[in-house]
C-alpha cells in the first residue's frame, strides 16, 4: 500500500525530465498511467468479502510516527475516487491544457497532490496524516497559483493557503491533545480507548480544533471564503481538488474520528448546524452567481455542508447516506466542471450572462450537462444518483431523535425544514446553470469565440463520469453491498446496506412529498428567478464574508505595522529606555516575590574621613555631570569621577587597579576630546516633561536597584572566599609576590589572552573604520 | 626615648589627618571651580590642581597605611597631569590635539 502512496511522489521528480519532450508526445499522457494503475490495483478490494488491510513501515519508530496504513471502506472509498477521477482528470487536462503552458510544473504539483491525498485517507497515525494533510494545502496553493501572472490567482492561492493551514494547525493541536491523552498515535487504537477521550477535561478543546481543520478544508460556513477564489485554478484542478478530493478530506476527518465523538452531544450540535448553515448559505449565495465555476463552487460548498450535516447526524441512515452522497457528488460534480471548462475552452467565457443557446451548438456538452445538473438538483427520476442521496438526506433529517439537552431537541425540529429550503434553492441554481448556458436565446455576439462541439478528447473524462451517475442512478445495488456498506461500517459500525434499498421506492414516504416539494417551489423559483433576484441586495448586502476577510487581513496588516511603529521608532532612547524599564520591572518583582532583597549590618568595616571626603568629591562631580551645558565641560567634570575611582582603589590598597585607572582614565578624557572636536554642539534635549519624568523614574530606579543588589549580595555570604587559597600559594605555585599579576598571568592566565585579543580587535577595528572610510568602496 | 618616639608617632598621625582634611578642603574648593568655572581653562587649571593635591594624598596615604607601594602611583599621576594637562590645553588653544602632518 505504501507503494501507492508514494509512487506518484517518486515519479514527480522524473516529470520535469519527461516534459521536455513535450512538443512531440503530451507530458499528461504519461502522467495518466500512475493514477489509472494504482486505481487498478485499488479496485481488486471492492467486494461484499472486503476486509480491512494493515500495512506498517518504520520513519521514525521512537517517537510513534510510521507509515502505519490502514486500508477500510472508508478509505477505499476516497482511495477509488483520487485514483479514479485523478486519471480522468489526466486525461481532461491533455485537452484543456496547451503544450505552450508550464506542464511540468501542473503534472508535478498534481501528482504531489495525487500523493498527498492518498496519504490523508489511508494513514493511520494522526502525525503522518498531519503532514500529507498539509502537503495537500501546499500543493493545493501551488496549482490554484498556476497562472501565477494573474492577480487573482495569486490572491485566491494565498487565501486558500491562509485559511487551510489555519486549520491544519488547529487540528493539529487536537492531534497532539489526542496522542498525549490516549498515549498512542494510531487512530483506531484512540478509537478502542475512546472512554478516555470522552472523560478528558481537554475534549472540548479536542473537538472544537478538530472541526476547524475538517471546517476549514472542507469549506464550511464562515471558512468557505476561500473555494471561490481557489477557482482561478485550471479547471481541471477545480474539478479534482475543488470538487472531488480535497474539499472532502474535512469529511474524511470528521467520518474518521466520527466513532470517538458520536456519542457526545455536542459533536452532533456543532457538526449538524455548520453543516446545514453551509448547505443553506452556499445554495443560496450560488443562485447569485455569475461565473460558471462561481456556481460551481456555491455548489460545492453546498453539497459539503450537506454531506457534513449527514455526518453530524450521525444515525445509521445519515451516514449511510453521507458516505452515498460522496461517491455521488464526486461523479456529477466533477462531469460538471469538466462541462464549465469546456464551454469555456469553445465559448471563451465563463459569464453566464453571456453565454446562451448553445444546445444546437454543443449538444454532446449541453447532455452532459443535463445530468449532471438535474443529478444535482435530485430531479425524482430514477437514473439520477443525486435523487437517491437527496431523498435519504430527508429521510435522514426526519429521523433524527430527540436529544438530551433542550437545543439539540430544537435542533432536531428545525433541521428537516432546513433541509427543504437549502435544497430548493440547490433545485435553482442547478436549472439556472442548465438553461442559462444551453437555453434560452443565442447571444453569441458577446462571445470572445464562435462556439462549436469540443475535440472528443476532452468529452472522455465526462462521459465517464456521467455513465457513472447513469448507473448508480440505475443500479445502486451496485455499489451499495459492494463497498458503500464497508464505508458507511467504517463509520457507524454494522451498517446493512439492504435496510436501505427500499427507501427508494417508497412513493408515500414523507422523504419523497419533500422532494415533490423541492422541485415544485424550485420550478416556480426558477421562472421567477429575475423578479427575486432583488432579495440578495439585503440578505448578504453588506454582510459579505469575503469583505470581512479582506477588512481583516488589511487590518491585520495596518494594526501590526501600527504597533510596530509605535516601539521600533528608531529612538535609541526608547529602546534603552524599554531595556531598562523591562529590567528594572522583572527584577524588582522577581526579587521581591522571591525575597532576595536582604540587609544586614553586621559586616561592615568602619567608615573614615578619607574615605568620605573621596566619595563626597565624587557624588558632586558625578551629578556635576548632568546639570553641565558644555560638552568639553561634561569630560573634565567625569574626569574628577574616574581619579576618584583612582583614589580609592589607593585606599583600598590596590596599586595595580589604581596605575591603570589613572592611565585609563586619561586616555579616555584625551578621546573623548578628540572625538568631540568633530561633534556638533551640546543641544538642549527638546524633552517633554512626560518623557522627563519618566527618564528620571527609569534612572532613579535603576540605581536604587543596583544599589540594593549590591547591599544584598554583601549582605548574604554564603560560602568562603576563595581568596586564601590564592595568598598561599601565590608565590609556592606562581613565584610571584605581586597577587594580582600571578592570578592574571598564572592562575587564570585565559581570561588575560582573551582581554588582549578584545584590544586587538578593537585596534583593528579603529584602524579600518577610519582608513575605509576614505574610499568609496566600504560603503 | 620611648616616649620620644611614641609622641614622635603621635604628631605624625595627627598632622597627617590635618592635612588631609586641608587637601580635602582644598579639593573641594578646586572641584567648585571645575564645576563652577566661567571658562574651560579655568576647568582645566581646577583640573590640574586636583591632580596635585591627589599625588598629595596618596603620599599621605601611604604613610597612613605604611606602604612604599604607592610611590608609583604617585610618580605615574605627575606624569599623567602634565600630559593631560598639555593635550586639554592645545584642545582649547588650537580645536585639535594631534596635529595632521601637513607636508
Amino acid at each position: 500500500m505504501i507503494f501507492t502512496v508514494l509512487i506518484p511522489l517518486l515519479l514527480a521528480c522524473f516529470v520535469p525530465l519527461i516534459s521536455k519532450i513535450k512538443d512531440k508526445i503530451h507530458t499528461g499522457i504519461f502522467v495518466f498511467f500512475i493514477p489509472l494503475a494504482i486505481f487498478l490495483y485499488y479496485i481488486q478490494f471492492v467486494g461484499s468479502d472486503f476486509t480491512t488491510v494493515n500495512q506498517t513501515v518504520d520513519w521514525i519508530p521512537a517517537l510513534g510516527i510510521n507509515f502505519d496504513f490502514y486500508l477500510d471502506g472508508l478509505s477505499l472509498l476516497f482511495v477509488l475516487l483520487i485514483s479514479g477521477i485523478g486519471a480522468l482528470v489526466v486525461l481532461y487536462s491533455i485537452y484543456y491544457l496547451g503544450k505552450g503552458e508550464r506542464l511540468g510544473h501542473f503534472y508535478v504539483y498534481l501528482l504531489m497532490f495525487m500523493s498527498a491525498m492518498l496519504g490523508v485517507v489511508l494513514s493511520d497515525n494522526i502525525f503522518v496524516l498531519y503532514t500529507f494533510w498539509e502537503l495537500t494545502s501546499i500543493s493545493s496553493f501551488l496549482l490554484i497559483g498556476y497562472w501565477h501572472f494573474n492577480e487573482r490567482s495569486r490572491y485566491g492561492a494565498l487565501k486558500s493557503m491562509l485559511i487551510t493551514v489555519f486549520g491544519g494547525l488547529s487540528m493539529f493541536g487536537a492531534f497532539i491533545l489526542l496522542s498525549v491523552i490516549t498515549g498512542t498515535t494510531s487512530i483506531q487504537s484512540m478509537i478502542e480507548q475512546k472512554d478516555i477521550i470522552l472523560n478528558s477535561t481537554y475534549l472540548p478543546f479536542i473537538l472544537v480544533l478538530l472541526l476547524l481543520g475538517a471546517f476549514t478544508k472542507s469549506a464550511q460556513f464562515p471558512f468557505h471564503i476561500w473555494l471561490p477564489d481557489a477557482m482561478e485554478a485550471p479547471t481541471p484542478v477545480s474539478a479534482y481538488l475543488h470538487s472531488a478530493t480535497m474539499v472532502k478530506a474535512g469529511l474524511f476527518l470528521v467520518a474518521r474520528f466520527s466513532p470517538i465523538f458520536s456519542g457526545y452531544e455536542w459533536f452532533f450540535i456543532i457538526v449538524s448546524i455548520v453543516g446545514i448553515v453551509t448547505l443553506c448559505w452556499g445554495s443560496y449565495m450560488a443562485v447569485r452567481q455569475t461565473d460558471l465555476k462561481a456556481i460551481l463552487a456555491f455548489s460545492t460548498i453546498s453539497q459539503l455542508g450537506m454531506i457534513m450535516a449527514m455526518l453530524g447526524f450521525g444515525t445509521e441512515i445519515a451516514v449511510y447516506a453521507a458516505v452515498f452522497h460522496i461517491l455521488n457528488h464526486a461523479t456529477f460534480k466533477g462531469s460538471l466542471f469538466m462541462v464549465a471548462g469546456i464551454v469555456d475552452h469553445e465559448t471563451g467565457t465563463r459569464d453566464i450572462r453571456k453565454l446562451g443557446g448553445l444546445l444546437n451548438f454543443m449538444p454532446m456538452t449541453a447532455t452532459l450537462a443535463l445530468f449532471g445538473t438535474f443529478s444535482m438538483a435530485g430531479v425524482p427520476l430514477p437514473f439520477f444518483n443525486g435523487f437517491y442521496s437527496k431523498e435519504l438526506f430527508f429521510d435522514s433529517s426526519i429521523d433524527l431523535t430527540a436529544g438530551i439537552s433542550g437545543f439539540a431537541d430544537f435542533l432536531v425540529q428545525v433541521i428537516p425544514y432546513l433541509a427543504v429550503f437549502g435544497s430548493i434553492f440547490t433545485f435553482v441554481y442547478s436549472m439556472y446553470f442548465f438553461f442559462g448556458v444551453f437555453g434560452g436565446k443565442k447571444q453569441f455576439n458577446l462571445l470572445p469565440k464562435k462556439p462549436h462541439e469540443a475535440p472528443i478528447g476532452m468529452l472522455i473524462s465526462p462521459i465517464v463520469l456521467v455513465l457513472g451517475v447513469i448507473i448508480i442512478g440505475l443500479f445502486p445495488n451496485l455499489v451499495n453491498g459492494t463497498f458503500l456498506a464497508h464505508a458507511a461500517d467504517a463509520i457507524k459500525g454494522a451498517v446493512t446496506a439492504d435496510q436501505h434499498i427500499k427507501f427508494w421506492h417508497g412513493w408515500d414516504s414523507p422523504a419523497f412529498m419533500m422532494s415533490l416539494i423541492v422541485v415544485g417551489i424550485g420550478t416556480i423559483l426558477t421562472f421567477t428567478r429575475k423578479k427575486w433576484a432583488g432579495v440578495y441586495r439585503f440578505l448578504p448586502g453588506k454582510l459579505s464574508l469575503f469583505k470581512f476577510y479582506d477588512i481583516v487581513l488589511d487590518k491585520l496588516n495596518s494594526v501590526s505595522n501600527g504597533v510596530t511603529k509605535q516601539y521600533m521608532t528608531g529612538s535609541l532612547r526608547l529602546y534603552v529606555a524599554i531595556i531598562l524599564g523591562t529590567t528594572l520591572t522583572l527584577t524588582f518583582i522577581t526579587m521581591g516575590a522571591t525575597d532576595g532583597f536582604t540587609i544586614q549590618f553586621n559586616n561592615l568595616s568602619d567608615v573614615r574621613i578619607i574615605d568620605l571626603s573621596v566619595v563626597l568629591i565624587m557624588i558632586v562631580a558625578a551629578v556635576g555631570t548632568i546639570f553641565a551645558r558644555h560638552n568639553v565641560a561634561i569630560i573634565l567634570i567625569a574626569g574628577v569621577v574616574g581619579y576618584g575611582v583612582a583614589v580609592l582603589f589607593v585606599i583600598y590598597r590596590a596599586p595595580d587597579l589604581a596605575l591603570t585607572q589613572l592611565v585609563i582614565e586619561t586616555v579616555s578624557v584625551v578621546l573623548f576630546l578628540l572625538c568631540f572636536y568633530h561633534m556638533p554642539k551640546l543641544r538642549k534635549r527638546d524633552e517633554t516633561k512626560r518623557s522627563k519624568a519618566v527618564n528620571i523614574v527609569i534612572s532613579v530606579g535603576f540605581g536604587a536597584l543596583m544599589t540594593i543588589i549590591g547591599i544584598s549580595a554583601h549582605s548574604s555570604k554564603w560560602f568562603d572566599s576563595i581568596a586564601n587559597y590564592f595568598i598561599e600559594t601565590s608565590y609556592k605555585l606562581g613565584g610571584g609576590h605581586n597577587i594580582v599579576n600571578v592570578i592574571l598571568v598564572d592562575m587564570r592566565g585565559f581570561d588575560t589572552l582573551f582581554e588582549i585579543t578584545v584590544l586587538g580587535i578593537a585596534a583593528l577595528a579603529i584602524f579600518s573604520l577610519i582608513k575605509l572610510k576614505k574610499n568609496k568602496e566600504a560603503d | 626615648m620611648n616616649n620620644l618616639l611614641e609622641l614622635t608617632e603621635q604628631m605624625i598621625k595627627i598632622s597627617t589627618i590635618i592635612c588631609v582634611i586641608g587637601i580635602s578642603i582644598s579639593l573641594l574648593l578646586l572641584l567648585y571651580r571645575a564645576l563652577a568655572g566661567p571658562s574651560n581653562a579655568d576647568r582645566a587649571v581646577a583640573l590640574d590642581g586636583i591632580g596635585i593635591n591627589l599625588m598629595g594624598l596618596a603620599a599621605l596615604l601611604a604613610i597612613i597605611i605604611v606602604t612604599t607601594k604607592l610611590n608609583d602611583v604617585i610618580l605615574l599621576i605627575g606624569i599623567l597631569l602634565f600630559i593631560g594637562t598639555l593635550a586639554i590645553a592645545k584642545f582649547l588653544e588650537k580645536g585639535v590635539i594631534i596635529d595632521r602632518n601637513v607636508d
